[in-house]
């Protein structure tokens, strides 16, 4: 087994869930994993953004716009390695560098599951069929296939310009391009990989509330 | 895309041209041939384009035909959204973009390019040495009689880029094409402008990662050797500088890629001051054309390194700091000249950028931070250090080996410390010690291999500049 990052080989200890299940998970070196950031200090309880405020400025800015998400969670800071990772995985199509982040993603959702109660359902945000043919997968869906838990594809989006490529004032007067293929009356986790201004968790939770769901969070792999 | 809306319609003679000139001699992806839809259609129909497969399977293995990388760890297996199937990808070249099992290689099957006849491209105003001359000359016989291999063995400093000028233009103005290529990028970024400036008339592209020339379809191709990965039996003439650096040297598949770059008659020549021994036991088989420069341009001897025991070394290491012997000497050494100091490892130059800067500014012997810096190969302005150093703006560098080779300071001294280190063989510590003294007005400088233990590659790197010293006729 080599590390995904670095290509060095990573001698496997023995367990007996290695020994019967005969698959190991793949992943990082221990050398590359302690280089990713994770999130765990004093954090915005709405958005997972490092502040020293138990809300922070943004976030009472879209209190004021209307609140459709009503909290995120993140597991790494955009930094470093997980930065450099990141672009790999997602630009240049390196989906197996994903499975990097399998085991913190998963091990945080157990609190994230917690809050937003039992019934939630996972909906991984979506990519436009062209953005998903150029790209060849779509990284919040292998984001969402982590997690043990009920998914529900009931997104669809258009095809708009890359976020990436826009700034936040572009981002934020964006036209939503989010639409529901069906209704949905159960509590929702939006997944995807980055929360930046957060404008893309902000229109798919407005559609998911206005089709009827009862309540929307978010399960963010980066904040940024 | 402008470039090629003129061939839109039907591809005449004279769009063949371009389109030849653009796609000829490289295997790539429908993403990196810039044509519209139904233009490029048109071409794969004509049997202009032939696509094959891009990844070969093997009885227990994938094969990239982009790269060659066989290693199972190298590949990747993904769901994909194009063919809804999962199939591998191929993780080594990825920077380059993705090859899927789904997705073709295009080869141009057209006419070859063709190039024009010219002459006088050389504008380059200085003069050759002697010694320089005489490689010249060698060096134009084999191309412009298509011998296949040549060796340049040049002593660090002897002026390699200078001696190629000629045969490069005699190549072009003949009509081939050429490519240089570097192990390292910081090499083609330095020689482009180079190049540029001897080459006026020509249109040259340099390749490298992140570079800004991309489509490759100059005559005169400066590259990465990592690039000649996109070629497919397209230069005349293939020159690949310091054939003996990391990763030229090191990796199977970069060789393989040069093999492959080449046309059928191709000249490979290769410049070296540090042989590898591969090289040097098919020199001595003489079935390896050489020729042997033994003398830098400004005709004066190599520096040779003296070795300083330091017994308590890996205790001042291990504490980021430098020996007190060192410390005395830098006290005592003339301040005219920069200091290099080569350290092993990224980590330790790291550790020593905070330990030791406020200590050399309480010793005075830096006159405030900013002259004081350290680079290595993840070091993100490490461009910026290099260039300050050269303005000696720097006056104290601290590098890791990046700086071994390819890089031109005209006055310093240099220090290696830990020489024994396993990271300084000798083709490395040949090179390092060949940064000092390469300037005609400062011909000299000293160079101090720290250890605290010989090592058989600190041994043959002295023997052989001392060894190269004598050929060049100065007396021990």
């Amino acid at each position: 087994m080599n590390c995904l990052w670095c290509f060095e080989s990573i001698i496997q200890k023995h367990t007996w869930s290695t020994i019967f299940t005969l698959s190991a998970m793949k992943g990082l070196c221990p050398v590359c994993r302690e280089s990713l950031m994770i999130l765990h200090t004093n954090r915005c309880t709405r958005c997972s953004r490092e502040s020293v405020s138990e809300v922070c400025s943004d976030c009472l800015v879209w209190e004021q716009q209307g609140q459709f998400l009503d909290w995120n969670v993140s597991v790494f800071k955009y930094e470093g390695a997980v930065r450099d990772m990141l672009y790999k995985w997602k630009y240049r199509g390196d989906y197996e560098l994903g499975y990097a982040f399998e085991r913190e993603y998963s091990k945080g959702f157990a609190k994230v599951r917690k809050r937003a109660g039992k019934n939630a359902v996972i909906v991984p945000v979506p990519l436009s069929e062209e953005r998903l043919s150029e790209r060849g997968f779509n990284q919040a869906e292998m984001l969402a296939g982590f997690l043990k838990v009920k998914k529900s594809v009931v997104l669809k989006r258009r095809h708009s310009e890359k976020q990436s490529k826009k700034s936040r004032s572009e981002r934020l007067a964006s036209e939503n391009p989010f639409q529901m293929q069906e209704s949905i009356q159960t509590p929702v986790i939006l997944v995807d990989d980055i929360y930046t201004t957060g404008s893309t968790l902000h229109q798919a939770a407005a559609v998911l509330k206005q089709n009827g769901a009862p309540f929307v969070a978010g399960y963010t792999l980066i904040r940024s | 895309m402008k470039d090629y809306e003129m061939v839109i319609g039907s591809p005449d003679a004279k769009a063949l041209t371009i389109l030849a000139r653009s796609f000829a001699g490289k295997r790539l992806l429908r993403s990196e041939i810039p044509l519209p839809e139904s233009l490029f259609q048109k071409l794969v129909d004509d049997h202009l384009f032939v696509p094959f497969p891009s990844i070969k399977k093997h009885l227990f293995s994938h094969q990239c035909q982009r790269c060659y990388n066989r290693k199972r760890s190298y590949f990747g297996e993904m769901p994909c959204a194009r063919c809804k199937e999962r199939h591998v990808y191929c993780r080594s070249c990825i920077a380059m973009g993705r090859i899927g099992l789904c997705e073709p290689l295009y080869e141009w099957a057209g006419p070859e390019p063709e190039w024009p006849l010219r002459e006088g491209l050389l504008t380059w105003q200085g003069r050759l040495t002697d010694l320089q001359l005489e490689a010249a000359e060698k060096a134009v016989l084999a191309v412009n009689t298509e011998q296949t291999e040549l060796l340049l063995w040049a002593v660090c400093g002897a002026g390699k880029t200078e001696m190629l000028y000629p045969c490069v233009a005699s190549a072009l103005e003949n009509g081939k094409r050429v490519c240089l290529a570097s192990p390292r990028a910081d090499v083609i970024r330095e020689l482009l402008p180079r190049f540029k400036e001897a080459f006026a008339a020509a249109d040259i592209e340099a390749l490298y990662g992140g570079s800004p020339d991309k489509q490759a379809k100059s005559q005169l191709i400066l590259a990465t050797t990592h690039q000649l990965l996109r070629f497919h039996k397209a230069f005349d003439v293939l020159i690949i500088d310091e054939v003996d650096a990391f990763p030229y040297h090191g990796d199977p598949l970069l060789p393989l890629a040069a093999i492959r770059a080449r046309k059928d008659f191709c000249t490979v020549l290769y410049l070296t001051a540090t042989p590898r021994p591969e090289h040097k036991k098919r020199i001595q088989r003489k079935n390896l054309p050489h020729h042997f420069i033994p003398c830098r341009f400004h005709g004066h001897p190599l520096p040779v390194p003296k070795n300083i025991l330091c017994a308590s070394l890996k205790k001042h290491i291990h504490k980021s700091l430098l020996p007190p012997r060192l410390f005395i000497w830098i006290e005592q050494r003339c301040h005219d000249r920069q200091l290099l100091l080569f350290v092993p490892t990224i980590q330790l130059a790291e550790q020593m950028k905070t330990v030791l800067a406020p200590i050399l500014l309480e010793k005075n012997l830096i006159g405030s931070f900013s002259e004081f810096a350290v680079v290595h190969s993840k070091d993100p302005d490490r461009e910026e250090k290099v260039q300050a150093f050269r303005c000696k703006d720097i006056q104290f560098l601290i590098c890791t080996t990046i700086l071994e080779r390819g890089v031109t300071f005209p006055s310093v001294d240099v220090v290696v410390l830990d020489a024994g280190h396993e990271v300084f063989d000798e083709a490395a510590l040949v090179q390092i010690a060949g940064r000092a003294g390469r300037s005609p007005n400062d011909p000299d400088g000293h160079v101090l291999f720290f250890h605290d233990g010989r090592t058989e590659a600190m041994n043959g790197a002295i023997q052989l500049i001392k060894a190269m010293n004598k050929r060049a006729g100065f007396l021990p």
